[in-house]
C-alpha cells in the first residue's frame, strides 16, 4: 500500500461553491494527516486487517447464505457447499414475513411498532442526558462528583430486577398515604415502553455524553458567560451544536439497543400485539421450533435490516462522535 | 392493521415528541428567568430534575428494593445474610461467579485490543468506510440474533455426517474430529466469550478510530521528525492521545459484559458450567421462585462493578485537576 | 450549515418511515368482525349468554405458532355467538413473564398454566380468583377427580383443566420392526433385552434422544425418569416423591436413574443419527426422533404431542411410517400406568365475560371443537375419541378416559419450581454429560426448598 493512500472518508465530499462545513474542515485536517508517512499501515497491517474483517464477517455471511437455502439442505450440508449442493429459495422469508397466522397480525404492524417505540425512546434519553451531562460538566454545585458516581454506578442495576417495580409503578401509580400522586399509566400504549427505555438508557447516556461535553474548551464557555449568556443559552447555542457528533453517535447506539430489545418489550407491551415490536414476534416465530434453522436464519435477517440502514446512513457521525478527550481547540 | 390504526400510531408518536419538546423548551425558558434569589439552585434543578426523577423511579427505587429483598427468603421471612452465604457456598453459583470474572477480564481486553489494532490498521486506508462497516455490523445485531449466528458456527454433527457448522468443518478439513464446542468444559466459556467480543469489537473500533483521528497531526509529525518508528509513535503519541476514549471503551464494555445474559441463555442456558451471575440471577428470581437469592446475586454483581467505578472516579479527579 | 445537518439526520429517518409505510401494505385492512347476534348455529352457545359492547377477555399462555392459530379457531363460533372478543397472547417466556406481570399488577384476565406447580405459586401469591360455580360444575362433570386436584390448591378449586398429553410413548418404525422381527415389549425387562438385541444386530443404534430445549434443556430426561419410577415403584412412591417424602437419593428413585442410565449412557445404545452420549444434550427434543425415518435409530421416548413434530407427509399409524407404543409396565399384564401433562386455566380477574369464557373452555363442547381441529387431545370425559384426527390421538384419549388407567401428572411439574423447573433439568443435563447418579441425585435433593 502506498504511503500516501488517498483518504476515503465516509463523508460525501465537499461540494464546490458552498461554505465549508465542519466536516469538510475535518476532511482537510485528516488529509494532512494522510500525508504523514505511515509505516504502521504496512503490508502486514493490511493483511491483519483483512483477516479480522473476514473472520468477523464469515459467521453472518454463512447465516445470510443459509437463509436462502431450503430447510433440508441447511440441515444436511454446510453453506460453503452451496456450489456442489445448489438450491436457493425465498420460502424461508415467505414463512417469516407472510406467515398466515391468525393469532397475530402480520409483520407490518410489528414493524411499525418497532419504529414507533425506537424513535422517541432514542430522543428522550438523549435530550435529558445531555442536559444532565451539562449540569455535571459546567455547573458548579455541591456534591456534584458524588452524584455523578452514583448515576454512573446505576448502570449496573440489572434490568431484570427493575422490571417488576417499574411495572407496578405503571399499573398502580404512586400513592402516598391515600393520595394518588401519579395516576396509573394505561397499558397497551407506547408510553410505558418509552419511559422504561429512557430510564434504563440514562446512566450510560449521561456517562458517555459527559465525557464529550466536559471536554468542550473552557474558554468558549467562559467567553459566552462574560457576554452575559445564561446556562440555557450556552446549552442550546454552544454545547448542543458542538456535541452534535457525539449526540448522533449515541443516538445510533441507543436506537440499536431499543430496536434489538426483547426483555423490556415482553414486560411492557402489556400483553397486547397493538404495541409489541418486531423482536417479540420473531421470538414467537422462532422459539417454538427449536432447531428450525431456516426460519431462524430468515428471521434474524429481517430484524437486522433496519439497524443496518440506520448505521450506514448515519455512519459519518462516528468520525467525530463519542470522541472523548483530545478534541482540537 | 387498518389505515386508521396506523395513523393513530403515528399520531401517538408525533404528539409525544411534540409534548416532550414543549416541556423541555418551557423548562429551558423558565430556567433563564429563574428568580434572582437562589438562581443557581433553580437553574440546576431545571437541568437535572427530569433525568433524576426518571432515574429514581426507574432505577434507584428498584435497586433499593432489590437490596432489601436480598435479606428475605422465598416465603417472605427475614433471614439476614443467608442468601449471600448460599451464593458463596452453592457450587452452582460459585461456578457462575468464577465465569463472570473470566468474562469481565477477557471481553474488554480482547475487544479493545482487536478493535484498536483494527482501527489503526485501517486508518486512512483505501475503503476504510467499508472495513469499518464489516466489523461494526455485529453491533447492529441483537444478542439473541448473534447467539443464533454463533450456534450455527459451533453446530456439531457426528464424524459420519456432513458438518453444517463452519468451525467443525475447519477441524475436519485439518484432519481432526468434530468437537461439541459448547459442551467442552472449561473451554466452552471461552467460546461464549468470543460471541461477546465479536459484538463489542465494533463498538471499540468505531470509538477508538474517531479518537485516533482526533490526535493532532502536528504532534505525530513532530514525533516523526524525531526519528521515532511507527511502534514508538503508537505507544508514545497515539495511546496517550486517545487515553480518554480507551477508558470509556473499557468501562462501557466491562459493564455490558457484567450484565450479559441473553448470550448464555440462548446458547447453553447456563448448562455445562457456563452460567454467569446475570443468568443465574434471572433463573433464581424468575424460574426457581427464589427472588431473594436472585437479589443477592444482583448485589454481588453490583459489588463487582465497584473497581470500575473507583477507577473512573480517579480519572475524573485527574481531569478536574488539569482543568 | 445547521440546516444541512438537520436534513441529513432526517432523510434516513424518513427512509425508515417510508419502509414502514410500504410494509404496512402487507398487513391489509382486515374487515371489522360482523356483529351478527344470534347467528345460525348458535344454539350450542345459548347458555353463555350474549354480551353487548363487545367486551374483551385477554388470555395469556405458552402456546404459540400453529397451535395458537388452532386455539383461536376453537373459539371463533363462541366469539360470534356471545359477542365476547378473546385476545390470546402466547409467549415462550410465559413461565417468567406471568410472575413479572402478576407482581407488577398487570396480569391477563385468564392464564393457561402448563404446570400445576406454577398455578399453586400464583395462588400462594394471592393472585388467582376462585372461578364461578358453573366452572366447577363443568369440571365435576367432565373430569376425573385426579384431574380436578391439579387445579386445586389447599382444598380450594381454582382452575379447570384444558388440554392433555400422554407421556411415555416410545416411537418406532413399524416397518423396520417387522422387517427385522422385533416385537413390541410388554415388560421393562423385555425393553432392555430388545435394546440389547437391536444393538447386537448392529444395523442401527437402538435409541435416539434429544434433551436440548433452551432454558428448559433436560426436561425430556425427567420424563424418562418419571415414567420409570411410576412403572417400577408404583403410584404411591411416585406421589411421595413429588412431595419429598421419598427423596431423590432414595433407592427407589436411583433405581429408575440406573435403569434409564443403562440405556441412555451406554455408547452402544445411543445416539442413533446424532453421535455419542453427549450429543443427547446438543440435540433438540424436536429433532430427536427424525433419524427413525431414515432407519438410523430404532426407538425414541417422547410424549403424544411429538406427533406434531414429524415432517409433513409422514404417516403416523400402526402400519405407517412411525407409531408409538407405551413404555411397558414392570411386570407383564400389570395395570396400565401413565404419566402425562396438561394445562389449567386460572383467572386473575372476575367478570361475567371471563366466567363465560372459563365455563366454555371447561365444557365438552370446547374439547370437541378443539380436538377436531387436530394436533391435541384432552382428558375431558365428554370428548368423543372419534373426533380426534389421528389413530394415536384416538388411542391416547381412550387411555385417558379408561377408568382403569392409573394417571399421574408429570412429577417435575408438581415439584417446587426450584427443583421441578430448575435443578431436576440441570441435573439430568449434567448426568448425561458424565456425572454419576449419586452426584446428580444428591445435588437435586440439596436444592429442595426447606
Amino acid at each position: 500500500m502506498s504511503s500516501v493512500a488517498p483518504v476515503e472518508l465516509p463523508i460525501p465530499g465537499g461540494i464546490a461553491g458552498r461554505a465549508p462545513s465542519l466536516e469538510e474542515e475535518y476532511v482537510e485536517a485528516t488529509t494532512k494527516a494522510g500525508r504523514v508517512k505511515k509505516n504502521l499501515t504496512s503490508r502486514w497491517a493490511t493483511v491483519a486487517a483483512l483477516l479480522i474483517a473476514v473472520l468477523w464477517t464469515i459467521p453472518t455471511f454463512g447465516l445470510f447464505l443459509s437463509s436462502f437455502r431450503p430447510a433440508v439442505l441447511i440441515k444436511t450440508t454446510g453453506w460453503w457447499t452451496i456450489f456442489s449442493n445448489p438450491g436457493l429459495t425465498l420460502d424461508n422469508y415467505r414463512d417469516v414475513l407472510l406467515s398466515s397466522s391468525s393469532s397475530a397480525p402480520q409483520l407490518g404492524q410489528y414493524f411499525v411498532n418497532s419504529v414507533a417505540i425506537s424513535i422517541p425512546a432514542t430522543i428522550f434519553p438523549l435530550v435529558l442526558a445531555s442536559m444532565a451531562a451539562y449540569a455535571f460538566s459546567w455547573m458548579k454545585w455541591k456534591g456534584r462528583d458524588v452524584v455523578f458516581v452514583l448515576v454512573f454506578a446505576l448502570q449496573i442495576v440489572p434490568l431484570q430486577m427493575a422490571l417488576i417495580p417499574l411495572l407496578s409503578f405503571f399499573s398502580r401509580g404512586i400513592t402516598i398515604g391515600n393520595a394518588l400522586i401519579i395516576p396509573p399509566t394505561p397499558s397497551g400504549t407506547y408510553a410505558q415502553l418509552w419511559f422504561a427505555h429512557t430510564a434504563f438508557a440514562l446512566p450510560l447516556a449521561i456517562f458517555l455524553l459527559y465525557n464529550f461535553i466536559s471536554q468542550v474548551p473552557g474558554e468558549v464557555i467562559e467567553a459566552a458567560r462574560v457576554d452575559g449568556a445564561s446556562h440555557g443559552q450556552i446549552f442550546l447555542r454552544i454545547i448542543i451544536p458542538l456535541a452534535m457528533p457525539a449526540l448522533a453517535s449515541f443516538a445510533i447506539f441507543q436506537f440499536l439497543w431499543v430496536w434489538n430489545d426483547l426483555l423490556v418489550a415482553l414486560v411492557f407491551s402489556g400483553g397486547s400485539p397493538d404495541v409489541a415490536p418486531l423482536t417479540q414476534r420473531l421470538a414467537e416465530l422462532t422459539g417454538s421450533r427449536g432447531q428450525d434453522w431456516q426460519r431462524l436464519t430468515a428471521a434474524a435477517f429481517v430484524s437486522i435490516i433496519v439497524p443496518l440502514i440506520v448505521f450506514f446512513s448515519l455512519q459519518r457521525y462516528f468520525v467525530r462522535g463519542l470522541l472523548a478527550g483530545s478534541t482540537k481547540g | 392493521m387498518t389505515t386508521a390504526e396506523l395513523l393513530n400510531k403515528i399520531e401517538q408518536v408525533v404528539i409525544a415528541l411534540a409534548a416532550f419538546a414543549a416541556v423541555i423548551g418551557l423548562l429551558l425558558f423558565l430556567i433563564d428567568r429563574a428568580p434572582k434569589k437562589r438562581k443557581d439552585f433553580f437553574q440546576l434543578v431545571g437541568f437535572v430534575a427530569p433525568a433524576f426523577i426518571i432515574l429514581i423511579i426507574g432505577l434507584v427505587y428498584p435497586a433499593i428494593r432489590t437490596a432489601i429483598q436480598s435479606l428475605y427468603d422465598a416465603k417472605g421471612n427475614f433471614i439476614g445474610f443467608d442468601n449471600f452465604v448460599w451464593a458463596f457456598t452453592q457450587p452452582d453459583s460459585l461456578v457462575s461467579l468464577r465465569n463472570t470474572v473470566i468474562w469481565v477480564i477477557l471481553t474488554p481486553i480482547l475487544s479493545t485490543v482487536i478493535g484498536l489494532a483494527y482501527a489503526v490498521f485501517i486508518d486512512k486506508s483505501r475503503g476504510e468506510k467499508y472495513f469499518k462497516a464489516l466489523v461494526f455490523m455485529p453491533m447492529a445485531i441483537s444478542f439473541v440474533g448473534a447467539s443464533i449466528i454463533w450456534k450455527f458456527v459451533y453446530e456439531y454433527r457426528p464424524t459420519s455426517a456432513n458438518q453444517i457448522g463452519i468451525l467443525n468443518q475447519v477441524v475436519v478439513w485439518l484432519g481432526g474430529e468434530p468437537v461439541q464446542w459448547l459442551q467442552a468444559v472449561p473451554a466452552n466459556t471461552v467460546f461464549l466469550i468470543i460471541v461477546m467480543v465479536w459484538i463489542q469489537t465494533g463498538f471499540a473500533m468505531v470509538v477508538l478510530s474517531a479518537a485516533i483521528k482526533g490526535v493532532p497531526t502536528e504532534i505525530v509529525e513532530a514525533a516523526q521528525l524525531d526519528g521515532t518508528n511507527a511502534w514508538q509513535r503508537f505507544l508514545h503519541v497515539t495511546i496517550p492521545g486517545i487515553q480518554g476514549s480507551l477508558v470509556v471503551v473499557v468501562t462501557t464494555i466491562s459493564i455490558a459484559t457484567l450484565k450479559v445474559f441473553d448470550i448464555v441463555r440462548t446458547m447453553t442456558a447456563g448448562n455445562f458450567d457456563t452460567s454467569v451471575l446475570a443468568n443465574e440471577m434471572y433463573t433464581q428470581a424468575f424460574r426457581a421462585g427464589e427472588p431473594g437469592r436472585g437479589s443477592a446475586l444482583a448485589l454481588i454483581l453490583f459489588v463487582l462493578v465497584l473497581p470500575i467505578v473507583i477507577y473512573n472516579v480517579r480519572v475524573l479527579r485527574k481531569q478536574r485537576e488539569i482543568r | 450549515m445547521r440546516i444541512t445537518r438537520a436534513k441529513r439526520v432526517i432523510i434516513p429517518l424518513a427512509g425508515v418511515a417510508a419502509v414502514a409505510l410500504a410494509l404496512t401494505g402487507c398487513t391489509g385492512d382486515t374487515p371489522a368482525s360482523s356483529s351478527g347476534t344470534a347467528a345460525a348455529g348458535c344454539e350450542d352457545y345459548a347458555d353463555y349468554g350474549t354480551f353487548t359492547g363487545s367486551p374483551t377477555v385477554n388470555i395469556y399462555g405458552t402456546i404459540v405458532d400453529v397451535e395458537a392459530d388452532q386455539l383461536n379457531q376453537s373459539w371463533t363460533d363462541f366469539e360470534k355467538c356471545t359477542g365476547i372478543t378473546i385476545k390470546y397472547e402466547g409467549s415462550q417466556e410465559f413461565e417468567t413473564q406471568i410472575n413479572v406481570r402478576a407482581q407488577g399488577g398487570n396480569p391477563p384476565d385468564l392464564a393457561i398454566f402448563p404446570q400445576p406447580g406454577l398455578l399453586a405459586s400464583m395462588v400462594a401469591g394471592g393472585y388467582i380468583k376462585t372461578p364461578a360455580q358453573s366452572v366447577e360444575d363443568n369440571v365435576d362433570k367432565n373430569w376425573s377427580a385426579d384431574w380436578k386436584t391439579y387445579g386445586t390448591v389447599d382444598g380450594t378449586f381454582y382452575a379447570a383443566p384444558l388440554m392433555a398429553s400422554v407421556k411415555g410413548y416410545i416411537w418406532y418404525s413399524p416397518a423396520f420392526f417387522k422387517d427385522n422381527g422385533y416385537t413390541i415389549p410388554t415388560t421393562l425387562d423385555e425393553l432392555t433385552s430388545l435394546t440389547a438385541k437391536i444393538a447386537a444386530d448392529g444395523k442401527v443404534k437402538p435409541w435416539c434422544a434429544g434433551f436440548s430445549s433452551g432454558e428448559a434443556s433436560g426436561w425430556p430426561g425427567t420424563d424418562w425418569i418419571e415414567d420409570t419410577v411410576l412403572r417400577q415403584s408404583g403410584a404411591q412412591v411416585y406421589d411421595d416423591w413429588t412431595t419429598n417424602k421419598v427423596k431423590f437419593t432414595d433407592p427407589q428413585i436411583t433405581k429408575a436413574f440406573d435403569y434409564v442410565g443403562n440405556i441412555l449412557k451406554n455408547p452402544a445404545y445411543v445416539n442413533g443419527g446424532f453421535g455419542d452420549v453427549t450429543s443427547i444434550n446438543s440435540t433438540t427434543f424436536q429433532d430427536a426422533g427424525l433419524p427413525i425415518l431414515q432407519d438410523q435409530c430404532a426407538m425414541m421416548h417422547q410424549a403424544s404431542f411429538y406427533e406434531a413434530q414429524w415432517p409433513e407427509g409422514t404417516t403416523v399409524a400402526p402400519d405407517g411410517d412411525v407409531y408409538g407404543f407405551l413404555m411397558p409396565p414392570a411386570t407383564a399384564g400389570g395395570q396400565q400406568a401413565v404419566t402425562g401433562g396438561g394445562e389449567m386455566v386460572g383467572a386473575f380477574k372476575t367478570s361475567d365475560e371471563i366466567t363465560a369464557v372459563q365455563t366454555y373452555l371447561s365444557s365438552a363442547l370446547w374439547a370437541n371443537n378443539r380436538v377436531s381441529i387436530g394436533g391435541v387431545i384432552s382428558a375431558n370425559k365428554g370428548l368423543d375419541p372419534n373426533n380426534a384426527k389421528s389413530p394415536l390421538a384416538v388411542d391416547s384419549i381412550k387411555i385417558l378416559q379408561d377408568p382403569n388407567t392409573t394417571f399421574r401428572f408429570d412429577a417435575s411439574d408438581l415439584m417446587p419450581a426450584a427443583v421441578g423447573s430448575n435443578s431436576f433439568w440441570k441435573g439430568i443435563v449434567n448426568w448425561i454429560n458424565g456425572d454419576d447418579t449419586q452426584t446428580v441425585t444428591t445435588f437435586i435433593q440439596s436444592t429442595w426448598p426447606q
